[in-house]
């Protein structure tokens, strides 16, 4: 691995920048230089929230990602139609296809489709979809490994929240099952 | 110590605490809210005071009582907050009183944008307050930067008792980096007998002030400070170089544009142009001296930065003419992409040859 430059993106309320921020903790956990970017603004409730992670072997420069994305998680259809033109050719595009009917229309990236929310529907707690979309995203470029993200995470819970890590791992390897 | 996966503005606060700073004074703004909810969670932790004021004006002069008594302290604001501040910030610098002031700052001018922007560099450089005064600002560009500078930013503003402003923008403050908090190395600072926190009969009373009517005394007291601005200027600079050797073209930038920019000199270097950065840490004092040191392969310069062009003024006094000063920039909240730097650099290159 070089440098991964993900781009994470969905509609307030989804997790995608709890998801960004757990991915550039286990890339701190392993070692690897981590930044997170989140977008801000005079955003609403419902509105659109994304952020840039950037993890890789070298100093990060710029932790804004342009043209360059090696990865785009898209958790809604306006996502989709926004970041899809960020990915740079062979880029990977994660897309959470029980809320988006559209497939992606460039021929030059890799497309994943993965049913987060019905999966975190069976799971039993419709919260969990960010990590059914970031389980299929770190099987595919296993830049991390699955447990660093749960020790992650049993470090932002904390130690009242330690009921939730079973349901959260389930999650995740349910997501990376998708695209094996 | 361990790393620790922080925001910018909290991370700049934790510095500061660790700094031992116990007083903080300010007024909400984006973006650099989480900077005074962080101290507000914190402080009264260690014993110390969190006071959201009823405006900027009222905070700056909450730090000038507080820095008064010889406590350490800070307020922070962002570019049209830190306007408000400028009177307050004069009349620090005039009664020579320590503090640390953080601008986490966003476009403008009047009440601007949100996003990030470099505008406020004149604002921080030449001061929007009266009278002759400076001080030190530190740009740092990433989140390690901005903790270590802002610990330093403390032992500079009582060694020198001085405020020191600590400058990022929207992005230093909102996002996320590894951070380390190492331990202060230990400076030898100059006992604090000016401070009014009363003479117990045991000596004449302290006053602070910035108040002078007599002309002469005053003029002492500018050829006072002058002289320490001279040493700051001296002692205090600091700068980064970044690919220097056999440079065709040198770019300047500083804080998170500097970072944008050394993607750009990366990216440059591989299709076989040699670009080099000098990358301003302190701009005030401004590195002028780092210029001298420019490789004689250079045939042009380029000042990039979030503004319209301010920082460029400095590239021009210190390159005394010698190599022809080009500028790119974007304004607003909008942020520089690699690529059109490169395109610059390119467009110069090609017509400096």
């Amino acid at each position: 691995m070089a440098t991964e430059k993900i781009i994470m993106a969905g509609f307030g309320g989804q997790g995608v920048m709890s998801m960004g921020q757990l991915l550039t903790y286990a890339g701190m956990i392993e070692n690897k230089q981590v930044s997170w970017l989140p977008s801000y603004g005079p955003e609403m409730r419902g509105g659109t929230a994304n952020c840039a992670v950037i993890v890789s072997d070298s100093p990060v420069g710029s932790p804004i990602i342009t043209g360059d994305a090696t990865a785009a998680i898209v958790m809604n259809l306006p996502s989709l139609i926004k970041f899809e033109e960020n990915l740079k050719p062979e880029g990977k595009l994660v897309i959470n296809s029980s809320l988006i009917e559209k497939k992606a229309e460039r021929k030059d990236i890799n497309a994943y489709y993965v049913p987060a929310n019905e999966i975190a529907n069976e799971l039993g707690n419709s919260k969990v979809a960010n990590m059914v979309m970031l389980g299929a995203y770190l099987e595919l470029t296993k830049i991390v490994p699955i447990e660093t993200v749960i020790d992650a995470l049993k470090k932002v819970f904390g130690p009242s929240k330690q009921d939730l890590v079973p349901l959260n791992k389930e999650a995740l390897e349910r997501g990376a099952n998708c695209v094996k | 110590m361990d790393k620790v996966l922080m925001k910018g503005n909290e991370a700049i606060g934790a510095a500061a605490i660790k700094a031992g700073c116990k007083h903080f004074f300010g007024y909400p703004i984006t973006p650099q809210n989480e900077l005074p909810e962080f101290m507000s969670r914190e402080l009264p932790k260690i014993d110390g005071v969190f006071v959201q004021a009823e405006s900027e004006v009222a905070a700056i002069n909450m730090i000038y009582g507080a820095a008064g008594t010889g406590a350490r302290v800070m307020t922070s604001s962002s570019s049209p907050g830190i306007a408000l501040k400028q009177e307050g910030i004069s009349y620090l610098a005039g009664a020579e009183l320590p503090c640390v002031i953080v601008n986490i700052s966003r476009g403008g001018p009047g009440l601007g944008g949100i996003q990030p922007s470099q505008a406020d560099y004149y604002q921080s450089t030449r001061g929007g307050g009266n009278g002759d005064y400076r001080h030190l600002v530190y740009a740092p560009a990433t989140l390690q930067e901005a903790v270590d500078l802002t610990i330093e930013a403390f032992d500079i503003a009582d060694y020198y008792r001085n405020p020191v402003i600590v400058l990022g923008d929207g992005m230093i403050g909102q996002m996320m980096e590894p951070v380390e908090f190492k331990e202060p190395k230990k400076r030898d600072l100059p006992d604090k007998d000016w401070t009014t926190t009363g003479t117990k009969r045991n000596r004449k009373p302290n006053i602070i002030n910035s108040l002078a009517l007599d002309p002469a005394e005053l003029e002492k007291h500018n050829i006072k400070l002058d002289k320490k601005y001279k040493t700051i200027e001296e002692k205090e600079v600091r700068h980064e170089m970044y690919k220097m050797d056999n440079a065709e073209v040198v770019l300047v930038a500083y804080g998170t544009t500097s970072r944008i920019v050394k993607n750009a000199i990366d990216a440059l270097e591989e299709e076989g142009i040699s670009v080099g950065l000098i990358r301003p840490i302190t701009l005030w004092p401004f590195p002028y001296k780092a210029f001298a040191e420019i490789p004689n392969t250079c045939k042009a310069l380029l000042s990039v930065e979030m503004s319209m062009g301010q920082m460029i003024d400095d590239v021009k006094i210190a390159n005394e003419g010698k190599l022809p000063v080009h500028f790119y920039g974007r304004s607003g909240g909008m942020i520089p992409t690699p690529e059109a730097i490169m395109e610059k650099v390119k467009e110069i290159w090609g017509g400096a040859k």
